[in-house]
């Protein structure tokens, strides 16, 4: 019997219409886990470097986490990954809510699908039943409205569904696959609808089984109960009104100007009236008793969203938190991605106003800031008129528009839009993040290690105490009681920081856990509930499968190095890894490039960042070695920089 | 007619709509107590207390199974609560033939909760246990009830249904019914 995981893909080639249960590998299990580490060993395997993202072999795959349908709680999160039109390398994206869950329960860990079909459709399963039916009666249709049909012509109100919108459907690089209020963005949505899939829809009725029942329900009750109580899990911007983090920091329009003393304490009453005037809930997702997204009826419409979502549209615009309500709901139905949509927004806006777009590329173009949002988000989910080239993101357009636009694209780090923050110092870790990241958003590679040191004694100690019980090894401890100034940190920590906030997401990625409860949230209050401490034995508990410290630090190794050999052979080299140029006013060259050859020997890359032979054989990527050296990526004998790291680096 | 009065152990769940995060921890842990061996599989679909939800419609109604019927009701009585639609299905526990809750998915037979029956006890019932939120709490207390309450108040009908049509008419109709009633099953 396999334990925790379903043990079954589902394939599903479009283009043929063929459907099939395929049995997996429990080998697959004990090397990637399960959710992205699993995708990216079957994108390896069946997806060859020349593939373009647009073409019927490129494949989209739908996973649940190895932990997903267990009673552990807030493994919720489905992993959707394919190779992205935007970057031409691995789509990271995620989604919180319901869907994995159910879909284990339909009896299947994975969705993989293929080619593409002839014309609009949706996936119907349920349990053992799939079907390709017929979508064209949901085209242009929004998500909700989507949802909503499919529910009702299948007679099933608790099936979960996924589905793109018109900007999925125009292959808008920027678009989302929506499932509830939450949604899977960068890169996946655009697939999706080259692939003509409009939707999936998923039952599931079938059973979970537990390798140590007793043991691993008790450790659940318990996680649970922490999880609820916790301020140092979940996304406390639910709950803390006080948003001057972003606003007074990140970086506003077309993420260039910083408004420091933007928060006060009359607008944050005025928007805390604004929002829960117009709340109707706080929400969580499968299994979890947090509320992290805000569910908000505002002037007749129901939209919810989460954490710094709520942000970019109104500081793209220079705009407050009623614009956002305004322009969500609508963004939302089309399926776009909230983070990188409002920057091509501002960056359409800035060119107006710079004279490269002008009335000829923007007919009517309105002079108030929303309206143009509103104008804007039109063109590009339509892609009409200049609207087709911004769909396809801040870099892209910046190079078909020309006339100077490519001076403009300042965000960008490997094609995609970054988080709109500009700072003084350089922090170090971060530049190594930035740069070798391959989830594409910082969010989703920092985390565990704190962004700047806790000057106050006291404070620093207090968080220590909770966070000494999650970092892997002590070193951690006394980095960050060392760490005085942002910008000063020694390259020797500035590797492992990196190493660990990394380890923690990839690890999460596999098995389907939440970032709030785990990789992104250590890093605030100290006190998760997930870490490489407790990860090896709640795995072995629901799976049956041994693991310890040491073992499942080799499988975020695995999975990493895994990820970075896929870009790799499709051509990612060193000078791909360039934090945007005005991330930081300080920059220092030379420091940099040391820091990152020292990341890349720590890592075990080779000077140009590529795993080295004997990285990837340590790490059971023995067939990635040997196409690397056959297609010349590799000779074999680079020098062999890695250490046998163990558990937290060096 | 009354039926005696008697003092017993009344146990009930109460649920708070308003703190209900749609989560589904209660589904799970139902469905892990009552599988054989205990907590050896997940299965929402089997649990004895569903979370009637819509989204779109921010709909969250956490409701237990109760009786079991081979008929359905009329059901279309739709109420609003602040603003918001809901079907009286959404709040009713009743195992009926149009909806597949609280059925077992395979053999379709009914499943009814039983309060998490244990011995020896259980301090709370699973789902209780598992909503951190406290939408769903427990109370158990000494009341005092009607023994036999069910069996009075049918006398009670039915003695006002012979007062109003005699009784060789009410045998009829009785006899009618039941003949009906058995062609059914
Ligand atoms: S912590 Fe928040 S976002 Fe994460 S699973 Fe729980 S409710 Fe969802
Ligand atoms: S566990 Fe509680 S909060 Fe979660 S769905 Fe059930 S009743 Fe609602």
């Amino acid at each position: 019997m396999r334990y925790a995981e379903a043990g079954y893909s589902l394939e599903v080639d479009l283009s043929r219409g063929n459907i099939e249960r395929v049995e997996t590998d429990p080998k697959w299990t004990e090397l990637y886990l399960g959710g992205q580490g699993i995708a990216a060993k079957i994108l390896w395997d069946r997806v060859p470097p020349y593939v373009d993202p647009f073409s019927p072999e490129n494949l989209l795959i739908f996973s649940a986490g190895l932990l997903h349908g267990t009673p552990v709680p807030g493994a919720n999160r489905t992993a959707v990954n394919t190779f992205s039109p935007q970057t031409n390398f691995l789509a990271h994206s995620l989604m919180g809510g319901f869907f994995g869950p159910e879909l284990k329960h339909a009896g299947y860990d994975r969705i993989v699908i293929s080619g593409k079909a002839p014309d609009l459709v949706y996936l119907w399963i349920n349990n053992d039943k799939v079907e390709i039916r017929d979508a064209t009666h949901l085209r242009g249709k929004g998500v909700h409205e989507t949802t909503r049909l499919i529910r009702e012509e299948l007679r099933e109100p608790n099936a979960q569904v996924a589905a793109i919108g018109l900007a999925g459907e125009n292959r808008v690089y920027s678009a989302s696959i929506e499932h509830g209020f939450a949604s899977a963005a960068r890169g996946p949505g655009p697939v999706m609808g080259d692939k003509r899939l409009k939707a999936i829809a998923v039952r599931g009725t079938k059973e979970i089984n537990i390798a140590h029942p007793a043991e691993l329900f008790d450790v659940c009750i318990k996680l649970r109960k922490k999880i609820a109580e916790s301020d140092d899990v979940g996304d406390w911007m639910a709950v803390d009104e006080d948003d001057s983090f972003h606003h007074d920091n990140f970086a506003w329009g077309n993420a260039r100007t910083r408004l420091k003393n933007y928060w006060n304490e009359e607008l944050q009453e005025r928007w805390t009236r604004w929002k829960y005037d117009n709340m109707d809930r706080q929400k969580g997702c499968y299994n979890c008793s947090k509320k992290c997204i805000n569910i908000i009826n505002y002037k007749g419409k129901r939209f919810g969203y989460k954490c710094y979502g709520k942000d970019t549209y109104h500081m793209a615009t220079f705009k407050e938190l009623d614009f956002s309500y305004e322009i969500l709901p609508l963004a939302m139905e089309y399926g776009v991605d909230s983070y990188s949509t409002p920057q091509i927004i501002a960056f359409a806006i800035e060119l107006y106003e710079a004279g490269i777009l002008t009335d000829a590329d923007l007919p009517g173009f309105p002079a108030d800031s929303g309206e143009r949002a509103f104008y804007l988000l039109e063109k590009i989910v339509r892609r009409e008129g200049i609207g087709d080239k911004l769909a396809n993101g801040v870099y892209w357009a910046a190079r078909q528009i020309g006339r100077g636009a490519e001076a403009f694209d300042h965000n960008t780090t490997k094609k995609f839009e970054q988080l709109p923050i500009k700072l003084g110092k350089l922090n170090p870790p971060y530049f190594l993040m930035i740069a070798t990241g391959e989830k594409m958003a910082i969010t989703q590679i920092e985390g565990s290690f704190p962004q700047d040191p806790i000057p106050d004694l006291e404070e620093r100690e207090a968080f220590i105490k909770k966070w000494s019980v999650v970092v892997p090894d002590e070193k951690f401890l006394r980095w960050f009681r060392e760490w005085e100034k942002r910008n000063e940190i020694s390259n020797e920590a500035s590797c492992a920081i990196t190493d660990w906030n990394e380890a923690m997401h990839y690890l999460d990625d596999s098995l389907g856990l939440c970032g709030f409860l785990s990789s992104f949230r250590g890093q605030f209050g100290g006190g998760v509930v997930y870490h490489i401490n407790n990860l090896p034995q709640i795995i072995t508990l629901a799976s049956g499968i041994e693991f310890d410290k040491d073992k499942l630090w080799k499988v975020f190794q695995r999975n990493r190095n895994l990820v970075r050999a896929l870009n790799v052979r499709r051509g990612m080299r060193r000078a791909d890894e360039k934090p945007p140029k005005d991330h930081w006013a300080v920059r220092d060259h030379e420091f940099e490039q040391k820091l990152l050859d020292d990341y890349y020997e720590f890592k075990g890359w080779t000077k140009d960042g590529i795993p080295t032979k004997e990285t990837l054989d340590q790490l059971d990527l023995g067939f990635v070695s040997e196409e690397f050296i056959k297609q010349g990526i590799l000779s074999g004998d680079e020098s062999a920089s890695s250490r046998a790291e163990k558990v937290g680096g060096c | 007619m009354k039926g005696e009065l008697t003092k017993k152990k009344v146990k009930r769940i109460k649920v708070d709509l308003d703190k209900c995060n749609g989560c589904r921890a209660c589904e799970l842990v139902c469905s892990a107590f009552h599988a054989k061996p205990r907590y050896s599989s997940i299965n929402p679909a089997r649990s004895r207390i569903r979370v009637v939800t819509d989204e779109i419609n921010d709909e969250y109604v956490p409701i237990r199974s109760t009786d079991y019927t081979k008929a359905a009701c009329d059901g279309r009585r739709v109420y609003t609560i602040k603003g918001k639609e809901y079907s009286e299905c959404s709040f009713c526990g009743t195992v009926c033939p149009t909806r597949d809750l609280f059925k077992d998915p395979d053999s379709g037979l009914p499943l009814k909760c039983d309060l998490c029956e244990d011995d020896p006890p259980q301090k709370e019932p699973l789902c209780v246990q598992a909503c951190s939120l406290n939408a769903l709490t427990y109370e158990e207390m000494e009341e005092e009830v009607e023994e036999e309450k069910k069996l009075s108040e049918m006398e009670l009908g039915l003695k006002s249904l012979v007062d109003r049509y005699g009784v060789e008419k009410l045998k009829d109709s009785l006899a009618r019914i039941s003949k009906k009633h058995s062609c059914r099953d």
